[in-house]
C-alpha cells in the first residue's frame, strides 16, 4: 500500500514537472523573420475585408512576404498594452487613438517611420503628413481618415422650412431658428456620447481661434480658461438651447449617437440636422428609410470668419513595433494613393492621401465628405483624441463629462471652462 | 492529522510526499493565479501610471498618491457613495422581497407558475438585463416602456392639447403654455387681434386648415385670427401672409379689463374668430391653456438624479427570484407543528410570521443577505449597460471605476490597483463573517 502511494506521488511529481517545463517553454521567443509581417488593428467586418483587399495588392507585388492581419476591434489598446508589457508586440498595429502612439513612443516601444517620409510628402497634404510626428520623427501614419466637419440634414425638413444648406456660421444659426419656427427642432444631439459634443466644440474652436491656438490647446500650452475657449463656448451655447434640440436638453443627454442619427434620417424627423462625423450613413444604412441626396444630405461645417475649407478630423494611425525591410516596404506601400484607392473604391473609407482621386469614391455623399479631407486648407486631428485619455477619452469623466454638463446648462460658460482647466491640469500632471 | 510516526517509517518528506503530490497542482495554480496577482496588485497600487510592468512593477513610485486620488477625485468619491447606497439598499431589499414572495407562494395555488416567472430573470445575463432595462427606461414615451405606461395613464387624466409645441410668434402675445397666451395690448369694440403661433410642425396643423385672411374690423365686435405664422423661409413675423394657414378649432376667450372671461369661441377653418356685441370697455383676447397642454414628456429615469435607484430596481428584479427560491426551500424545512402550535395558542398570522417564521428562517435569511452583500460589492455589468454615457459617472460604483481607470480608457493601472485593493478591503470583513458562519454550521 505504502509503495503504491509513493509510486503515485512520484508519477504525479513527474507529470507536474513535465507540465511546468512545458508551460515554461510553450512560447519560444519568436524572432521577427524578414518575409513575414503580422498586423493587429481596429478594423473589423467590412473594414477588415477592405484592408485585406489593400494588403492583397502588396502580396501580389511581394509574393515572398507573408502578411497577416488580425482584428482586435475595440480591445486593441488593451491587447497592445499587454503585448508590449509581455515583450511580444506585433510588427504593425493600427489604432484610432493617437494618444496611444504617444504612450508607446514614450515607452520606447515604437520604431520610427522616417523612411516613409518621401512617400508621405509625395502623397499626403502637409497637415496630415505631420500628424504622427513626435519630436521630429514619424511614429504614426494616418491610414484611414475621417471627416468630422460634416453636418447631416433631412432634405424635406429643410424644404418645409425653406432653409438652404448654410455656408457661414451666421446663416447656420439663422437657419436653426427658422427650422425651429417651422416646428422641427434644428439639431439632434447624441449627448449620451460625449464625443459628439467635443467634436462640435472643436469644429467651432478650430475655425474661430485658428489652427495655432488649436495646436496650443491640444498640447495644453494655453489654458482652457483662455479667452478663445470662452468665446468658442459662448458661440456654441445658443445652438444647445433646449428648444433647438430633439427631446429637449434632458432628452439629448440620453440620446446615444445611433439614435441621434435616426432622429434625423426618418420620414417624420425629430430634428432637422445632426452635427456629426462622416460615417453617419453607415450607422443607419440597414434601417434607413431615406435615400441619399434626395432624402438626406450633407454640407461642410459652416465657415466662421474666413476659415473656409477647414476640416477637423480623425482616423486610424499605423505604428510599427519592429523594423525590417519587409515592414518598410509595406508601410511605404500603405501610404501611397495607389493602395488607398483600392479601399476608397470599396466605400466606407476616407483616404488621407491627396493622390486619391475624388472620382473613385462609390457615391456622391462619400465624394463630398471624403474628398474634403484631401483638399482641406487646414486639417487638424480631433482635439480630445490628442489629450491624455483620462481627460479626453474616457466615458463619464474629463472632457466628455464636462461637455455633457455644459449641454445640461449652456449658460455656465466660465464655470465649465474652469472645470475643464482643472481636469486637464490634473490629467497632464498624472501623465508625466 | 497523522499521529506520532512509528519508528522505522520513512522521513518527513517521504511521509508527506503523497499529500504534497496531491496538493501541488492546486497550490501551484493558487499561487500563480491568486496569490501572485494579489501581491502584484497591492504593490502596483503604490506606483504611478507610467510604471514599468515586469515581474514586479518598477519606476515612477507614487507612494500613497493613488489612494489620495481615490478619496479626493470627485467621480471616485461618487462611486464610493454609490457603493454605500447599494450596500445599504440592495441586499436588504432583495432579501425582504424574496421573503415576501416565498411566504406568498406558499399560499397561492399557482405557485409553480409564479415561481417560474419570478425566477426567470436569473436565466438572463446581467448585461442583457441591463440592455433591456435601458430600453425600458428611455425618456421618450414613444420608446421607453416605463414612461409609455405612465404617459398612457397621464394622457387619460389630462389629454394633451392640439398644438402642444406651439409658441407665440411675436411678443405681443404673453403668457406661458401653462396659463395660455393673452394679447398684451387691450383692444375695444371694432378692434382686431393678430395671434400668430409658430413652432408648429406641418403635420400638427389640423386638417381642413385654410389660407389665413387678415381680420376685418366689425362694428361692436372684436375680431381676430389665430394662424401658423410661418411659411418656408420664415416669412414676415406677425403678419398673415399668402402661404400661411389659419388654425381651426382653437379655443379663444375674451377677458374684460378686470381679467374676467366674458366670451368664448372657437376659430373657423381660416383661423378667424369674432366676439359679437362686446359693449364698451377694453378687452384682451387670449388662447386657452388647454390648447398647449404638453403631452407627457417622460421621467428621466436615466438622468443623473434617478440613475442609481433605476439600476438598483433592475438588479432587484433579477435577484429577487434567487432569494425567493432559497428562502422558499428554508420555509419548506420549517416544521409545520411549530406554526400550528403558535396558531393554536391564539397568535395572529402576522405574529406567527414575525415571531416564529422569521426567527426560524434566520440562518437562511442571513445566507441570502451575505451572498447579496458580496454580490453587490462587485456589481458591474448591469451598471455599465443601463447608464447612458452622460450618467455613467453618476451611476458608477467602485468595481466600475476600477475597470474604467485601469482598462476603460484611462489605462492607469496604479489607480486601478488602488481601487481594487480598497474593494478587497471592503470584502474581507464580509468574507470573514461568512467563513465563521460556515465553521459554526460544520
Amino acid at each position: 500500500m505504502k509503495k503504491h502511494r509513493l509510486v503515485i506521488a512520484a508519477l504525479l511529481g513527474v507529470v507536474l514537472l513535465a507540465a511546468m517545463t512545458a508551460f515554461a517553454s510553450a512560447k519560444p521567443a519568436k524572432k521577427s523573420v524578414s518575409g513575414s509581417i503580422n498586423i493587429v488593428g481596429v478594423w473589423t467586418g467590412d473594414e477588415e475585408k477592405s484592408f485585406n483587399a489593400v494588403l492583397d495588392g502588396f502580396r501580389k507585388a511581394n509574393p515572398d512576404v507573408k502578411v497577416s492581419y488580425k482584428s482586435t476591434g475595440d480591445n486593441t489598446p488593451t491587447v497592445l498594452a499587454t503585448a508590449v508589457a509581455g515583450g511580444k508586440p506585433p510588427d504593425l498595429a493600427s489604432v484610432s487613438q493617437p494618444g496611444l502612439v504617444n504612450d508607446f513612443q514614450k515607452k520606447g516601444a515604437l520604431k520610427n517611420l522616417d523612411y516613409a517620409r518621401g512617400t508621405l510628402n509625395a502623397n499626403y497634404p502637409a497637415d496630415i503628413a505631420k500628424i504622427g510626428v513626435i519630436k521630429g520623427h514619424v511614429y504614426g501614419l494616418l491610414i484611414k481618415g475621417a471627416n468630422k466637419s460634416t453636418v447631416w440634414y433631412n432634405v424635406s425638413a429643410f424644404k418645409n422650412a425653406g432653409v438652404k444648406a448654410p455656408l457661414t456660421f451666421p446663416a447656420f444659426v439663422r437657419g436653426a431658428n427658422t427650422l425651429k419656427s417651422s416646428g422641427v427642432p434644428a439639431f439632434s444631439v447624441g449627448g449620451a456620447d460625449g464625443w459628439t459634443l467635443t467634436d462640435l466644440f472643436e469644429n467651432i474652436y478650430l475655425r474661430q481661434a485658428g489652427p495655432d491656438k488649436y495646436d496650443k490647446l491640444s498640447k495644453h500650452t494655453i489654458k482652457w480658461t483662455d479667452a478663445s475657449v470662452i468665446k468658442a463656448l459662448k458661440t456654441m451655447a445658443p445652438l444647445l438651447q433646449g428648444g433647438n434640440l430633439a427631446g429637449g436638453t434632458s432628452g439629448a443627454l440620453q440620446t446615444d449617437f445611433p439614435t441621434s442619427v435616426s432622429n434625423v434620417f426618418t420620414k417624420k424627423p425629430k430634428a432637422a440636422m445632426g452635427i456629426e462625423d462622416d460615417f453617419v450613413p453607415d450607422v443607419v444604412a440597414s434601417k434607413n428609410a431615406l435615400k441619399p441626396v434626395s432624402g438626406y444630405n450633407v454640407f461642410p461645417f459652416p465657415a466662421i470668419g474666413r476659415a473656409r475649407n477647414y476640416v477637423e478630423g480623425g482616423g486610424d494611425e499605423l505604428m510599427a513595433f519592429k523594423d525590417t525591410p519587409a515592414i518598410r516596404a509595406l508601410v511605404k506601400y500603405l501610404a501611397t494613393g495607389k493602395a488607398q484607392t483600392i479601399w476608397a473604391k470599396r466605400g466606407g473609407y476616407t483616404a488621407p492621401a491627396k493622390t486619391v482621386s475624388a472620382s473613385v469614391y462609390p457615391d456622391e455623399i462619400t465624394r463630398t465628405t471624403a474628398s474634403a479631407v484631401g483638399k482641406a486648407k487646414v486639417f487638424r486631428f480631433d482635439l480630445s483624441d490628442l489629450q491624455p485619455a483620462s481627460f479626453g477619452g474616457t466615458v463619464g469623466q474629463g472632457e466628455f463629462k464636462l461637455f455633457q454638463d455644459f449641454l445640461k446648462n449652456p449658460s455656465n460658460v466660465t464655470g465649465i471652462a474652469r472645470q475643464l482647466e482643472s481636469a486637464a491640469a490634473k490629467a497632464y500632471k498624472a501623465g508625466k | 492529522m497523522v499521529a506520532a510516526p512509528p519508528s522505522g517509517e520513512p522521513g518527513v518528506l517521504r511521509r508527506n510526499a503523497v499529500a504534497i503530490g496531491f496538493l501541488a497542482p492546486a497550490a501551484f495554480l493558487l499561487i500563480v493565479m491568486v496569490v501572485y496577482p494579489t501581491i502584484y496588485t497591492i504593490i502596483r497600487s503604490f506606483f504611478g501610471k507610467d510604471a514599468h510592468e515586469g515581474f514586479l512593477p518598477s519606476g515612477s513610485f507614487a507612494g500613497i498618491d493613488n489612494y489620495k486620488a481615490l478619496f479626493t477625485t470627485s467621480i471616485l468619491v461618487t462611486a464610493i457613495k454609490n457603493s454605500a447606497i447599494w450596500i445599504l439598499v440592495a441586499p436588504a431589499a432583495v432579501t425582504a422581497i424574496g421573503l415576501v414572495f416565498a411566504v406568498l407562494t406558499e399560499r397561492i395555488s399557482w405557485a409553480v407558475g409564479f415561481k417560474a416567472i419570478v425566477f426567470m430573470p436569473m436565466a438572463i445575463s446581467l448585461f442583457a438585463t441591463g440592455v433591456i432595462w435601458h430600453v425600458m427606461y428611455i425618456k421618450d414615451p414613444s420608446q421607453g416602456a416605463v414612461n409609455a405606461a405612465i404617459g398612457a395613464v397621464k394622457s387619460w387624466v389630462t389629454p394633451p392639447g392640439a398644438l402642444s409645441t406651439a409658441s407665440p410668434s411675436t411678443p405681443a402675445l404673453t403668457g406661458s403654455p401653462q396659463t395660455g397666451y393673452v394679447l398684451q395690448k387691450p383692444i375695444s369694440a371694432g378692434g382686431t387681434a393678430l395671434m400668430g403661433l409658430t413652432a408648429i410642425p406641418p403635420t400638427d396643423v389640423p386638417s381642413g386648415a385654410k389660407q389665413v385672411v387678415p381680420p376685418q374690423p366689425k362694428q361692436g365686435a372684436v375680431t381676430g385670427v389665430v394662424w401658423r405664422d410661418f411659411k418656408p423661409g420664415g416669412g414676415v413675423v406677425g403678419k398673415p401672409e399668402q402661404g400661411e394657414l389659419g388654425l381651426p378649432g382653437v379655443h379663444v376667450k375674451l377677458s374684460d379689463s378686470s381679467g374676467k372671461v366674458v366670451q368664448n369661441t372657437t376659430t373657423g377653418d381660416d383661423g378667424s374668430f369674432t366676439f359679437d356685441n362686446v359693449g364698451s370697455g377694453t378687452f384682451k383676447p387670449g388662447i386657452a391653456a388647454s390648447t398647449f397642454a404638453a403631452p407627457f414628456a417622460g421621467i428621466s429615469w436615466l438622468g443623473s438624479s434617478l440613475i442609481t435607484p433605476s439600476v438598483i430596481i433592475a438588479y432587484i428584479w433579477v435577484w429577487a427570484g434567487f432569494a425567493m427560491v432559497v428562502i422558499g426551500a428554508g420555509l419548506a424545512a420549517i416544521s409545520r407543528e411549530v406554526l400550528e402550535a403558535a396558531r393554536t395558542d391564539g397568535a395572529t398570522e402576522w405574529q406567527v410570521f414575525r415571531r416564529v417564521t422569521v426567527p426560524m428562517l434566520a440562518p437562511v435569511l442571513s445566507v441570502v443577505f451575505i451572498t447579496m452583500l458580496i454580490n453587490v460589492l462587485k456589481v458591474f455589468d448591469i451598471v455599465i449597460s443601463i447608464a447612458p454615457g452622460s450618467t455613467q459617472s453618476d451611476a458608477a460604483v467602485i468595481a466600475v471605476q476600477m475597470w474604467r481607470q485601469s482598462f476603460g480608457g484611462v489605462n492607469d493601472f496604479g489607480l486601478g490597483s488602488a481601487i481594487a485593493v480598497f474593494l478587497f478591503l471592503l470584502v474581507i470583513p464580509i468574507l470573514l463573517l461568512n467563513v465563521r458562519r460556515f465553521r459554526r454550521e460544520v
